[in-house]
């Protein structure tokens, strides 16, 4: 592994990645609550990922085998950058596969397949206060997390309900953390909302620009927010994944021509593949049987 | 001076009110940013279904007061005494800031003199008045939304117009919006702050009308500040005259305005266009 020369391991140094961890402890504790920490400069601008870096450098050790994605994909720009980076400063081992990976940094998925209890998934956010649009002040919004004044944020449900019939927000989807915090999931498509539940893996985020940490420990309850008579819901497709063929897993529609034809594929790039693989060696195998 | 200034007993012994306790108590309350800027001290009693006027020209610490009283501005000293459906008899800046704010969304409607103070102009009418609902806790869309179009209508406004937003409304239309998004939760007192200003006179006679009908049909307390003096011949039970922060007058509407006794009541009255 290169590691490169005249940085400390990781890039962070160890006072930063000190006070780091110290932020991620009280975010454990505290389930849903945003921690204040003293944000450091990273090599790319903010929106990229600097929150989410910040605490992969903090959390990753020399046995640590790192996944990006981004949108699902193990191989877009972000990514790439990202997981090289820390190839680079760290010298750590990355991957691309889901259950090989002992940290996944994300950004905008939750991949499909099931996270375990021995694993830290990593979100990158760029607005971790939910309340926001409906408050603009900061010492508002403090206030009404301390109180749990939650109501106003109904609003936002109930203007989409009152304007396409259905709750329309479909990321960014608000939760209540462990029954006391609300919570910003960060811009993941609210499919992902349920995978956040009593997930076995330690959910850990960073907002770079915003110089806030959460946390979700592992096993903790996370609910959506809804109306009794309009309850939470998520997306649905009417076609399989054009490459894959896996009904359950989250589509995006890729235009394929000038003429408008589309196709739909798994977001998660590691996870159609994986199907592919296992499809060609059961066919293989099958085969092998006939013969 | 003369007897009736600041005497709280010639006006309590007026009134079958001295049976009740009083819903508000407000004992020398003191709130100046600079000597001369501010209010105080100020004392007086508000009984359950009573409205209160507190009048006086701009700057003489009305808005205030009313922000002491109303619990968004904490006084530099004295006590105001709520008596609470939830918490019983609360001293309203003694106590937790949880327990204001409970008040504020439940037991206590503000109507501000700006509507767009008062309301969220970016969503619906309907949500607007339903958020006092979500705030004590309702989750079910189909009960909000009843209510909402149920108060609508209390107000005067077309129930289809409940999906625009406030932006679309007349000036008019939005206090009314304002007061209907109060009174969802079925306050017991409401403050309000110059609510017919900036309507034009045809539209404030309307507003009134309804606000007087309001007030007697669900036996509201109200304080109202205005210095328009026959918005508070119109709605107002008692009255109270500020000048330079300090109450100068105070008594029945009628009596204060029939035959004021301090000079500046006096300049105040005479100042009104008569016909």
């Amino acid at each position: 592994m290169s590691t490169a020369t005249g940085y400390n391991f990781a890039y962070l140094d160890e006072q930063s990645k000190r006070m780091i961890r110290r932020a991620i402890l009280k975010a454990v504790a505290i389930p849903g609550y945003q921690v204040p920490f003293g944000g450091r400069e990273m090599p790319l601008p903010h929106g990229w990922g600097t929150g989410g870096m910040q605490v992969t450098a903090s959390v990753i050790g020399e046995a640590d085998r790192l996944k990006v994605i981004d949108q699902g994909a193990d191989d877009t720009t972000n990514a790439v950058s990202i997981r090289r980076f820390f190839a680079t400063t760290a010298g750590v081992e990355t991957t691309e596969s889901t259950a090989a990976a002992s940290l996944i940094q994300t950004r905008h998925r939750i991949p499909e397949t099931p996270l375990q209890a021995d694993q830290i998934l990593i979100y990158q956010v760029p607005i971790p206060e939910p309340l926001r649009f409906i408050e603009p002040r900061e010492t508002e919004t403090r206030k009404m997390h301390a109180l749990s004044e939650y109501g106003a944020m109904q609003v936002k449900l109930y203007e989409d309900v009152a304007r396409f019939g259905h709750i329309a927000t479909s990321y960014d989807y608000p939760v209540m953390v462990n029954n006391r915090y609300m919570m910003d999931p960060s811009p993941i498509p609210k499919f992902d909302n349920p995978k956040m539940n009593r997930m076995p893996a330690l959910q850990l985020f960073g907002a770079g620009f915003e110089k806030r940490i959460y946390a979700v420990p592992p096993y903790t309850e996370v609910k959506s927010l809804d109306f009794d008579d309009y309850p939470f819901e998520v997306q649905r497709w009417d076609e399989n994944c054009a490459i894959c063929g896996s009904d359950h897993s989250f589509l995006d529609e890729v235009i394929i021509d000038d003429a408008g034809s589309k196709m739909f594929v798994c977001s998660d790039t590691d996870y159609c593949r994986s199907r592919q693989t296992n499809a060609t060696e059961s066919a293989t195998a099958t085969e092998e049987t006939l013969s | 001076m003369n007897n009736r200034v600041m005497s709280d007993a010639s006006i309590m012994n007026t009134s079958a009110w001295q049976d009740l306790a009083p819903l508000l108590s407000v004992r020398d309350v003191n709130k100046y940013y600079a000597p001369g800027k501010g209010c105080g001290p100020v004392n007086f009693d508000l009984y359950p279904g009573e409205v209160m006027g507190i009048v006086g020209e701009s700057g003489s610490g009305k808005s205030t007061l009313l922000s002491c009283l109303s619990a968004r501005q904490t006084p530099d000293s004295g006590q105001i005494i709520y008596n609470s459906e939830q918490f019983g008899e609360m001293d309203l800046y003694a106590g937790d800031e949880s327990e204001r704010r409970v008040l504020m969304r439940s037991e206590w409607g503000i109507v501000h003199q700006h509507a767009r103070d008062g309301l969220r102009m970016n969503v619906s009418a309907g949500a607007n008045i339903g958020e006092r609902l979500m705030a004590v806790g309702q989750r079910h869309y189909g009960d909000i939304r009843a209510k909402a179009e149920e108060w609508l209508e209390a107000v005067e406004i077309d129930a289809n117009r409940i999906d625009d937003r406030p932006s679309q409304f007349s000036g008019g239309m939005q206090q009314r919006l304002q007061i209907a998004r109060n009174l969802v939760t079925h306050p017991r007192l409401i403050f309000m702050d110059e609510p017919t200003g900036g309507l034009d006179v045809s539209v404030q006679a309307r507003l009134l009308d309804l606000l007087r009908n309001l007030v007697s049909q669900l036996g509201l307390s109200v304080i109202i500040v205005t210095h328009d003096l026959a918005v508070a011949r119109l709605l107002a039970h008692r009255l109270m005259v500020m000048r330079r922060g300090e109450v100068v007058e105070s008594g029945l509407t009628d009596q204060v305005l029939d035959d004021p006794q301090h000079p500046y009541t006096q300049l105040l009255v005479s100042s009104i266009l008569q016909n």
